[in-house]
């Protein structure tokens, strides 16, 4: 098993500061920010490692629902963050990221995909989660940028007597496609492109290759699902927000 | 000696005119106010709207647009009622009632396709039969409009398939947000002339927001002029 060092983590560093220096140059404004990055993964990774260290030595399987589960409400938080124009959107992210998570990851489990351990519970479901609310949080910023845009083209279509979701529907769907074209398309280009970070990790810890291709296309094709779930829940849900009980689109800041 | 008809006849008269006076009021508005963005735009409005042709005249900003979605419930009032041939706006279903009142808005907002996919959408909702070339024809445009796509209309086209679609569901009113406001005068008498002639052809009431007052005369029977949010003195002609 392959071990890295402090060391070789500080070394790593350097990048860190190349990133920051170009910023200055070409004064970008994000030095701070490159900082903070910097900080803030350092802290909080090794923090979660401690943690999921622990919980691979407790073997406890409610150990592994409470740690998904607050994933899931930090998730839903930092979703809910980037969605400022949606009203109302804590719960649709939360029931879109708790079904996405629990489904996702009870079919791997049912199909034998995976062992029901914290081994695999843990880093495929913090993948999960963590795709889940990108999309999500990409979707539901769309929706309200779209939705908050087009009053007029809403209006004209709620006033030929349409129902509140038939007005929405093209402005969902395009909210959807943006939140789930991302994943698609790296989807895609895997192997080509790029080298996907779980299939580098077992490389580098000297897996056979293989191993790590077949272990990647699970997790691409397990991402992919839990996306598709948590956009579509998540738009079909929060688009209710901007509606009234009487299929009026709701005056912004009511 | 004067003769007097008997009391039986004298009641029923009046009765009569009682119900033939209030079948001609379309909406009654009692006392709405409605703010938005902290800025009061109705206030204390009371007013009858008749069958016919109304005119709601003001200059920008006095909420005559506002008064205008309020009368299909597109938006409601925070204080006040409406109320649509003698009942209240809140008892109707609202997309029943935005199918038999109809608002076509200032600015034109055409789904993506056809002219004819629009009104077939139109006339699916309302659950009708469509002949596009009647409701094209009664808002002025050719047959041949049916098969033209929306993102090549010009302005005053794309305002006529609005009222060419509103048609397709056979409303019993029209709400007109300023039909005229985005075109030349060429235009705007057209449209106008379209307008006068469908009153003519269809048993249909019109309520027009204007910004005009000439034109309000030249299309309705009744002006109403609002101000700041309020009623001005109504005009009868």
């Amino acid at each position: 098993m392959t071990t890295v060092s402090l060391g070789q983590v500080a070394a790593a560093l350097a990048l860190v500061a190349l990133a920051a220096a170009i910023s200055l140059w070409r004064r970008v404004d994000l030095e701070r920010d490159i900082g903070i990055a910097a900080v803030r993964s350092f802290v909080q990774l090794t923090a979660i490692g401690y943690a999921i260290k622990l919980i691979f030595e407790a073997d406890s399987f409610w150990l592994v629902l409470a740690l998904l589960a607050a994933m899931v409400l930090f998730g839903t938080l930092t979703a809910r963050s980037r969605a400022k124009r949606v009203p109302g959107s804590f719960w649709p992210l939360l029931i879109g990221l708790t079904v996405a998570a629990a489904a996702t990851l009870g079919l791997v489990v049912a199909l034998g995909i995976f062992d029901p351990t914290p081994r695999y519970l843990v880093p495929v479901g913090g993948m999960v989660i963590g795709n889940a609310m990108t999309a999500s949080a990409v979707a539901l910023n769309r929706l309200g940028d779209e939705l908050s845009e087009s009053r007029p083209a809403i209006e004209a279509t709620l006033a030929l007597g349409a129902t509140a979701r038939e007005a929405a529907a093209p402005f969902v769907r395009r909210a959807l496609r943006s939140g789930t074209i991302t994943l698609i398309d790296s989807t895609k280009t895997a192997g080509l492109i790029f080298f996907p970070g779980t299939m580098v990790g077992m490389l580098l810890a000297g897996a056979d290759p293989t191993d790590a291709v077949r272990l990647q296309l699970i997790l691409l094709y397990t991402l992919l699902g839990s996306v598709a779930i948590s956009a579509l829940l998540a738009t079909t849900l929060a688009y209710r927000n901007f509606f009234t009980r009487a299929q009026q689109l709701r005056d912004s800041g009511r | 000696m004067t003769t007097r008809s008997p009391p039986r006849r004298r009641y029923a008269a009046v009765f009569l005119r009682a119900v033939r006076d209030h079948a001609r009021v379309l909406f009654e508005l009692r006392d709405l106010g409605l703010t938005r963005g902290g800025r009061r735009v109705l206030d204390a409005v009371d007013a009858e709207i008749e069958s016919g042709a109304t005119a709601i005249v003001g200059p920008s900003g006095s909420g005559k647009s506002t008064l205008l979605r309020l009368l299909n419930r597109l938006t409601d009032p925070d204080v006040g009622t409406i109320s649509y041939r003698g009942r209240p706006l809140a008892a109707y279903d609202p997309l029943a009632l935005r199918r038999e009142v109809a608002l076509v808005p200032q600015l034109p907002s055409l789904l993506t396709g056809t002219v004819g996919s629009n009104l077939r959408y139109a006339a699916e909702l309302a659950g009708g039969e469509l002949d596009p070339n009647h409701c094209l024809g009664l808002a002025g445009l050719g047959p041949q409009f049916a098969q033209r796509d929306v993102g090549e209309l010009s302005v005053g086209e794309r305002q006529r398939a609005m009222l060419a679609r509103a048609l397709a569901q056979e409303p019993r009113v029209l709400l007109l947000d300023e039909p005229t406001s985005a075109l030349d005068h060429q235009a705007r008498d057209a449209v106008e002339a379209t307008l006068v002639q469908l009153r003519r052809d269809l048993d249909v009431s019109l309520v027009v927001v204007s910004h005009d007052p000439a034109q309000a005369s030249r299309l309705a029977d009744t002006t109403l002029h609002l101000r700041d949010g309020r009623i001005a003195t109504p005009t009868v002609r």
